[in-house]
């Protein structure tokens, strides 16, 4: 047994090595996809400090308005649907890019690309209103607290539209090498991750609110 | 399995991934709107349809699976879940100790004077 496969053995990785058992290190695909996913955790667990912080804070409005009041269901539904939709063509797209069907994958992207810049401006929208009247992030510990938890989510959807941008341009300019399907991978865990995050936002943060 | 119905067999996957997530999406917005659910059992309701939810994302889109190739990935996944439960629990379950426990506003104020 060699140094390597000892060493893999103990630490229980072994099948990060997809080549068939032979000793060497994983492919840089498998260590990319892997380490990236790693990220991906982290970042959700960062997620879980700002929704363990809301959770705590969502009652204590100080007098302010409450949440029932604030939230709009119905541009909820649509930041949700918009995300949802997004997260499947972003799907399809890398799909498609496999094949090497760059059309179907420029246009796909594009969609994504649309409809996440959509979200966006729905959630800008709905911040202004609120600062307009008086329910800033200052206003009581229940709304900087919803500041933080769904703006760190509305950055995290800024970073990947400019990053999207940036891949469709890499695509156009390198064509569709190893390298950029790659990195479009990791790009579309980033998308859907933030999906299941805004899963979280939509249920706890908007959804509980209702009936509350 | 060839290059082409691969293709197609995960484009089926991310069809099926996006009805279901419609589909708990729908159930989670009727469940808060409607007085169907009882009240108190809301909490509960939509914290199942979201875990549901989030489980449809990872198997459909972020193609987490039961194959060999996915044992590393899976245990990552499962350390991340567990420290994102002790994290959001822990501090609810302090939390709530810590305010059942507070000294009233009249006795704080009683003691700073």
């Amino acid at each position: 047994m060699s140094a390597t496969e000892a060493t893999a053995e103990s630490t229980g990785v072994t099948n990060l090595n997809v080549s068939g058992g032979e000793a060497g290190p994983a492919p840089v695909a498998i260590v990319v996809s892997y380490g990236f996913w790693i990220f991906l955790l982290s970042d959700i667990i960062m997620f879980s400090a700002l929704f363990a912080t809301y959770a705590v804070l969502s009652g204590q409005t100080d007098g302010g308005p409450s949440g029932r009041e604030l939230f709009d269901t119905r541009n909820v539904a649509i930041e949700t649907l918009c995300l949802l939709f997004s997260s499947y063509t972003c799907g399809l797209g890398s799909v498609f890019l496999e094949r090497r069907s760059l059309p179907a994958f420029y246009v796909l992207f594009g969609i994504t690309f649309v409809l996440g810049a959509i979200f966006l401006g729905l959630e800008f929208h709905e911040f202004a209103g609120m600062v307009a009247r008086g329910a800033g992030p200052s206003r009581s510990a229940f709304l900087s607290a919803f500041f933080a938890l769904v703006g760190l989510h509305g950055a995290h959807v800024s970073i990947g539209l400019i990053w999207l941008a940036f891949m469709v341009a890499q695509t156009a300019a390198k064509g569709p090498r190893e390298f950029v399907l790659r990195r479009l991978r990791c790009f579309s865990l980033f998308w859907h991750a933030l999906d299941i995050i805004w899963v979280a936002v939509m249920s706890l943060v908007y959804l509980m609110a209702v009936r509350v | 399995m060839n290059e082409k119905s691969k293709h197609s067999s995960s484009i089926l996957a991310y069809t099926s991934g996006l009805a279901f997530a419609l589909l708990l999406t729908g159930a989670s917005f009727l469940v808060s709107h409607s007085h169907e659910l009882w009240g108190p059992g809301l909490p509960v309701g939509l914290a199942v349809l979201a875990i549901a939810q989030m489980g449809v994302h990872l198997v459909f889109f972020l193609h987490v699976g039961s194959g060999p190739d996915d044992t590393n990935t899976v245990l990552a996944l499962a350390f991340g879940i567990l420290i994102v439960t002790l994290v959001v629990s822990g501090s609810l379950w302090i939390m709530a100790n810590l305010n059942g426990n507070m000294m009233p506003p009249s006795a704080i104020m009683e003691m700073a004077r």
